[in-house]
């Protein structure tokens, strides 16, 4: 087994011999079914946190029998600690362009809306012109697809399926019951596929490379590479394409600054790894996925601290409109506070556990449900810390 | 395309619905009753309290009952122990944000989340008290509605109220995470802004955010004051309504009891607006004659066709803010309740030897923007303020408990007199379609010298809870002063709710339509489902309302307004003739044109 994490270059890698728009013209030669097909023998999932699988949502939205689809590229990118959508954007957008044509085409969609988060409205001119381009690039190949950018109105549940579209329709971006789903009624309630902006990147390099360049990468559960926002406590900050699957411990030895004592594993909502299990948690599907945020937290950082920011961010970013989220927040945040000065006992802190175990299945959508990973991770391994 | 059935099981128990029903109502047809809070029948479905949750058997989250439609093999548990759990945190959560001084509360026992804690006995404080200080102060500047922040758990109820069914929209929500609210436009107080007071939205609010401003003790102290003469008037759906507050079934008449309770509450008389709005037809008839005669002999361009009833404040103001361009359009007539209290302070005072001065008008509605109306300077006419208080049909219900009658055991009475004979024409003004219906029975009376064309005088195109409804009666053979009618196809349209409101009037702005005249209530239902109503309201219940309202209508024996012997009398004695100088004085008013924001 290798020592080191494994960098690779996919994503940014810009070959001299094939364009996004040679490898566009190359994939539109095959049948729908046969990149379909492909894609789910290559195994990719969703690079934007929930990963479902990419192929199998394809298919879902190309099964429905609907005159309007659309295609989404989603580039709100608001979990806190990750970065890299806009680094994507910036170096290689004709790539994600490409991988939402390859989309409109495999699941009939006319129109496809890149949702720029608001605070990345200075690469909305640099964009619009590339999309110009492109634009005019898919007519003059006769390609009845068309690529518009939306920017977004600048909160984090924004970036949720279900309240982008809400969002992009006008209305308060606050997330929609499920069923139906996107690939049902997505915007406009119309079928839509809607991807992370690396998940698209990877479509259009796995219809150039191929599944199995890209399935030889990564484990059974995680297959491929992904792009990690590294942060916090480490000698080298940046963006960095690793293969998934690895073992936070090899991670941590590459990135660390030699004092790591936690990791924070996918951002505000993704879960806090104590160093007593780096060696024990696996990156990836099968471990500990992430949307590609990694912070490292080394011995002078309070993880109170860390826990009531998280928590201070929550209860901002709550949409408000349920109830175990807008007012669960805002009991783990005071609850935490309570008993650091004593007013409520220890004991209380487990009393707002089992309340998170109500917000992860009862909370309407990801941001309450998940609410409970940074929480009880961060309670569970550094409860001294939070008491005293 | 038929529905195809989904079998699935509830509680171990199997049951097949119709594709598309939600969890929630295939757990009713098994009798299990789930909690809702942000759930009405009349709304969408937004399935954000979470109270409705339930535990689907292979799922990993809980679903949202209401919000969740079946699916084929469904194994649903409705009181798993996830389930309790969950509930009870929720319940929990939404009194840690809700200022819970219930025995103060205008709402104490008739409230959806202190039903709901009693039910699941929430007793042991666990979370922590996030009520914001500056949210228990409440906002008093309008005259008809309440409303108190700290009282409100984020059920949007109100919020979809006023926008789909009201489509007002003067309720938002705002601002995300724990500041989120429901608030007006820059949060300016309900009195600065578009609210036209119609009280949809105190009807679906299930705590005591949204309330009545009520006048219960004024109405005490009037009546305790020895010097004052208390006159209480009683609108026509509060009789098809009242009994729901007082522990009987939907749908019950109870107008000898109304009588009753309020001569027994101690007004000195008990009167009815049923008569004044026979009267109301009179005049809003022989003005849409008027109006025809202008355009169709003097070819008069500038008289405002279509014709629209004026009886409903919350209608008035909505047309006032958003069609200012059509405000001539609207009837001058005053409302009956207005045109009440007109007349007593000057008629009736005269009559019965009391100075205007020495006396109050009370009026007993099923409408909270007759509260507003009330207190509009251009409803002085008498000298006075005309009609001094409201009071909705809920609050009546209290003033009842609070005098210690027994309502079930009471013996009808009748309304005293004068003022207080009415015919069948008028007790319909109180479901949609009944001011049409009304108006038509006289003015093709007054016309054709016959009556209406309809068996039993019952106009059924007019009736029912559609949102807009349209007729063309043909008008044939009239009498020789109306010649000008003769052939005429008089084309009508009714609707109820704002949401149908605006419809119709974006159509009449168009020039789309080619109405004579439109009647349009607030409400949806028109009054009978009007915002002072008893709560809870359902279209099942407004449907009882108003079957018991036309049977009120069949059961007396004066059925046309223009039959009533006391409308003959005061314009015999008082006003002179129909729309005389007399009447515009005392009965009708003029609009006012007001801002969006
Ligand atoms: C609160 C919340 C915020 C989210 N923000 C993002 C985001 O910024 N970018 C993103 O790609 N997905 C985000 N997601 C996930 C999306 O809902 C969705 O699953 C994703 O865009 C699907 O793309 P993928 O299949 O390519 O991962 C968020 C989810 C939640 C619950
Ligand atoms: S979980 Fe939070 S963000 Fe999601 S719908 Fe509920 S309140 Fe809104």
């Amino acid at each position: 087994m290798e020592k080191k994490v494994k960098k690779v270059d996919i994503i940014f890698e810009t070959a001299l011999d094939t364009s996004p728009l040679d490898v566009l013209d190359k994939t539109l030669q095959r049948s729908a079914d046969d990149i379909i097909l492909e894609l789910i023998d290559s195994g990719l999932k969703g690079r934007g946190g929930a990963g479902f699988p990419t192929g199998l949502k394809w298919k879902f939205t190309k099964n429905e029998d609907s005159d309007t689809k659309y295609v989404i590229c989603n580039a709100d990118e608001g979990e806190p600690g990750t970065f890299k959508d806009r680094e994507i954007l910036d170096r290689v957008p004709e790539k994600v362009f490409t991988g939402m044509t390859i989309c409109g085409y495999v699941i009939g969609a006319r129109e496809g809306y890149i949702y720029l988060r608001g605070e990345y409205n200075f690469l909305l001119k640099t964009l619009n012109a590339k999309l110009d381009i492109f634009n005019k690039a898919l007519k003059d190949r006769n390609i009845d697809f068309q690529i518009f950018v939306k920017s977004g109105s600048g909160a984090y549940v924004c970036g949720e399926e279900s309240a982008l579209f809400e969002s992009m329709q006008g209305f308060r971006g606050e997330p929609r019951n499920k069923p139906p789903y996107p690939t049902v009624a997505g915007y406009n309630f119309k079928p839509t596929v809607i991807n992370n902006v690396e998940t698209l990147v990877y479509v259009a390099m796995i219809c150039r490379i191929g599944a199995e360049k890209f399935k030889a990468l990564g484990t059974t559960d995680s297959r491929g590479s992904k792009v990690f926002s590294v942060s916090g406590d480490t000698p080298i900050p940046g963006i960095y394409e690793l293969e998934l699957g690895m073992p936070l411990s090899r991670f941590v030895d590459e990135f660390g600054d030699g004092d790591a004592k936690a990791v924070q594993v996918g951002g505000a909502s993704g879960h806090c790894v104590p160093r007593k299990l780096f060696a024990d948690t696996i990156i990836g599907f099968e471990g500990i996925p992430t949307g590609g945020s990694m912070m490292l937290f080394n011995s002078s950082r309070s993880m109170y601290n860390v826990l009531k920011d998280y928590l201070e961010f929550f209860t901002e970013e709550s949409c408000g409109q349920c109830t175990p989220c807008r007012v669960g927040c805002q009991q783990l945040l005071k609850g935490i506070e309570a008993v650091k000065r004593g007013e409520r006992p220890p004991a209380y802190l487990d009393e707002m556990k089992k309340l998170t175990g109500t917000m992860r299945i009862a909370a309407k959508c990801g941001l309450g449900q998940s609410v409970g990973n940074p929480f009880n991770t961060i309670i569970d391994n550094f409860r001294e810390e939070i008491i005293y | 395309m038929s529905k195809y059935l989904v079998n699935l099981k509830i509680n171990n128990i199997p049951v097949s619905v119709e594709e598309g029903t939600s969890i929630l109502e295939a757990a009713k047809k098994l009798n299990f009753s789930i909690p809702t809070l942000c759930n009405h029948p009349d709304l969408t479905v937004a399935g954000n309290c979470r109270v409705c949750v339930v535990e689907v058997k292979g799922a990993k989250l809980l679903a949202a009952a209401c919000a969740t439609p079946v699916s084929e093999g469904m194994d649903v548990s409705t009181n798993s122990q996830k389930v309790r759990t969950s509930r009870k945190h929720i319940i929990e959560l939404l009194l840690a944000e809700h200022n819970s001084d219930c025995t103060k509360c205008f709402k104490n026992g008739h409230c959806e989340l202190q039903d709901l804690s009693s039910e699941y006995r929430v007793g042991d404080h666990v979370f922590l008290d996030l009520v914001k200080p500056k949210d228990k102060i409440q906002d008093i500047s309008s005259p008809s509605i309440v409303k108190d922040d700290s009282k409100c758990i984020r059920c949007q109820r109100c919020v979809r109220t006023c926008t789909e069914l009201q489509s007002v929209s003067a309720l938002a929500v705002i601002n995300k995470g724990d500041q989120q609210k429901i608030s007006t436009f820059l949060s300016k107080s309900l009195h600065d802004v578009v609210c036209t007071n119609c009280g949809q939205c105190i009807n679906r609010c299930p705590t005591g955010a949204l309330t009545e401003h009520n006048y219960i003790e004024e109405v005490w102290n009037a009546l305790y004051n020895p010097n004052k003469f208390v006159v209480v008037q009683t609108a026509p759906a509060v009789r098809v309504a009242l009994a729901e507050d007082l522990g009987f079934e939907p749908g019950m008449r109870v107008t000898g009891k109304l009588v009753s309770v309020l001569k027994k509450i101690g007004f000195n008389k008990v009167l009815d607006t049923n008569f004044t709005a026979d009267l109301t037809i009179i005049e809003e008839g022989t003005e849409l004659l008027k109006r025809l005669k202008k355009a169709l002999v003097d070819k008069d361009e500038n008289v405002a066709l279509p014709m629209m009833t004026s009886c409903s404040p919350g209608w008035i103001k909505f047309q006032e803010h958003l069609f200012p361009s059509l405000l001539n359009n609207l009837s001058t007539c005053k409302s009956p309740q207005q045109m009440f209290g007109a007349l007593a302070k000057t008629y009736y005072a005269d009559k019965i030897n009391v100075k205007a001065q020495d006396m109050v008008v009370v009026s007993i509605m099923p409408c909270t923007a007759k509260k507003f109306e009330a207190g509009r300077p251009e409803m002085r006419d008498s000298g006075y303020q005309d009609v001094d208080y409201v009071l909705t049909t809920r609050e009546l219900a209290m003033m009842v408990k609070q005098a210690g009658i027994d309502f079930h055991k009471l013996e009808d009475e009748q309304y005293d007199s004068i003022l207080g004979e009415s015919t069948g024409a008028a007790v319909i003004f109180g479901a949609t379609g009944g001011v049409m219906e009304a108006a038509l029975r006289t003015v093709y009376e007054i016309v054709t010298g016959r009556e209406v064309p309809f068996t039993n005088l019952n106009i059924i195109p007019v009736r029912g809870m559609e949102g807009v409804k349209e007729a063309t009666i043909k008008i044939k053979n009239v009498k020789p002063e109306w010649s000008f009618l003769e052939g005429v196809n008089l084309n009508v349209a009714v609707a109820h709710g704002l949401v149908n409101a605006k419809l119709l009037m974006e159509k009449v702005k168009s020039g789309e339509a080619n109405y004579h005249f439109i009647e349009i209530m607030g409400c949806p239902g028109g009054c009978l489902g009007g915002g002072g109503q008893p709560i809870p309201t359902s279209p099942e219940i407004r449907k009882k309302r108003a079957e018991a309202i036309y049977a009120e209508d069949a059961s007396m024996t004066l059925r046309k307004s223009h039959e009533n012997p006391e409308v003959t009398e005061i314009y015999k004695e008082f006003l002179g003739e129909a729309n005389s100088h007399k009447a515009h004085d005392l009965l009708h008013t003029h609009y006012k044109v007001r801002k969006r924001y």
